[in-house]
């Protein structure tokens, strides 16, 4: 990595589009706290989001990047339910690839998270959300400091058990929709314990976004990750 | 100069953001001038087309930026050869995310001082030439850079938006190879005239379709690459 000695703040990059994943901002400033949500198509990474922007937004200065497969829903959906006012939230196009552009090539979604940064800063937290993927799409920890995978109850109470990058090694697991479990014959004790077998202590959160504050688990682990980060 | 350092700048891995992009392909399998590999509507002829006209250009910039001549000037020249904003916009995008590759990759003054000079990026090209001087590699090495991702490009994206064959895609490109190295031999000429005459040296083809329908490409409300 380039150091630059110039900035008596830091010894990071000196420019904008700087390396990755360093703590200060070019002016020597802590950037964001940034927050990867990936998971399969249809698990309730969107809901997530906007039930997160609801629950943070009057406590935090906070923006986010989407990464629609090839259309702008997700931006159009937080967007149309004015969760946070519109320059506040980012499209990145992922050319059909939405796990290289979370992992293998972050350099779009980083200069979304950085231009954000310039433009609505100071933030405290970036959220940004994945293209609906399979059960490998993981985050770089080139773009951000903690991943949360949600699934979801209807895609089949085996995932757990099948493991996978997204289960095991997330800092969050979330298993979403958890009043559909009756409707869809899934077995939730069975989901949890085979999630917990998998992941080697790392939390595991349930939640449905039906039920009122059903996000609050899932807000407070950010607070917890917030709090770390700016100690 | 070193041929490894070669093979890492030219990788289709190298994350430098090219993934998002199609270099026209997406809107030409739309308008049904790609339909297969060869053939009338061909990937194969549409890369021939893109080759001798955005390609010679790119790989004429890449080639002058490699050998020192002036980048700001040169990313003037770009813009100046790219009539579609759209694409402008698009070659920008891609400098900006090469130049964050290409400066963790290769520390570099140069590259530093070109970031400096434009933060929301300079056109792509430019960006490639100077990461090949940061390498210790040469103009001809940035122009077969240039002048292969032109072709590789559109290979790749019509894989998966025809779900072409992938073989026959690569077959496509093994055979282009005697007229990629055409292209090169003629970009860095114009490169080598750049340097001591000035950028009106450099190649100022254009393929109007290309430039026509990146612009209706971009207005797309669904699409699966940003151009």
């Amino acid at each position: 990595m380039h150091l630059d000695h110039t900035h008596p703040h830091t010894d990071r990059h000196d420019g904008p589009s700087g390396v990755s994943a360093d703590a200060h901002r070019p002016d020597g400033t802590r950037r964001a706290l940034r927050i990867g949500l990936g998971g399969p198509v249809g698990s309730g990474k969107t809901a997530t989001v906007a039930a997160l922007c609801r629950a943070l937004r009057a406590e935090l200065s906070l923006a986010v990047v989407t990464n629609d497969i090839y259309t702008r829903e997700d931006a159009d959906f937080l967007l149309r339910e004015a969760v946070l006012p519109a320059e506040r939230i980012t499209a990145v196009e992922t050319g059909a690839c939405p796990h290289t552009a979370i992992r293998d090539d972050i350099s779009a979604n980083l200069e979304a998270v950085e231009d954000l940064e310039d433009e609505v800063g100071p933030l405290d937290l970036v959220l940004v959300e994945s293209g609906g993927d399979n059960l490998t799409a993981t985050f770089s920890r080139g773009l951000v400091d903690a991943q949360i995978f949600v699934i979801d109850v209807a895609g089949g109470d085996d995932i757990p058990r099948k493991g996978g990058p997204g289960v095991t090694t997330a800092d969050l697991l979330v298993v979403n929709k958890t009043d559909l479990a009756p409707h869809v014959g899934s077995d939730l004790a069975r989901m949890a314990a085979d999630a917990k077998a998998q992941r080697a202590g790392l939390p595991v959160v349930f939640q449905s976004l039906r039920s009122e504050d059903g996000v609050s688990a899932v807000a407070a682990w950010v607070r917890g990750q917030l709090a770390a980060w700016t100690a | 100069m070193t041929r490894a350092a070669l093979l890492v700048l030219a990788d289709g891995r190298f994350p430098a953001g090219g993934h998002a992009h199609s270099g026209g392909a997406e809107a030409a399998v739309k308008a049904g001038r790609i339909t297969g590999a060869s053939g009338a509507a061909g990937l194969e002829e549409f890369c021939q087309g893109r080759l001798h006209t955005a390609g010679l250009v790119s790989a004429g910039l890449a080639a002058a930026a490699a050998l020192g001549a002036d980048p700001v000037e040169l990313d003037g020249a770009a813009d100046a050869r790219t009539p579609s904003a759209a694409l402008r916009v698009a070659a920008r995008k891609l400098g900006r995310q090469l130049m964050r590759a290409a400066r963790a990759t290769w520390p570099s003054g140069e590259l530093d001082a070109l970031a400096r000079e434009f933060p929301k990026g300079a056109h792509q090209p430019v960006v490639l030439g100077l990461a090949a001087r940061a390498a210790g590699l040469g103009a001809e090495d940035a122009a077969y850079c240039s002048v292969y991702e032109c072709v590789s490009g559109p290979a790749t994206a019509t894989v998966r938006l025809l779900s072409l064959d992938p073989f026959e895609a690569t077959g496509v490109l093994a055979r282009l190879a005697p007229e990629m190295d055409v292209v090169v031999r003629r970009a860095v000429e114009a490169g080598r005239r750049c340097v001591d005459e000035g950028v009106d040296a450099l190649p100022a083809g254009s393929a109007p379709l290309l430039e026509i329908s990146a612009e209706v490409h971009a207005g797309w409300p669904v699409r699966l690459f940003a151009s």
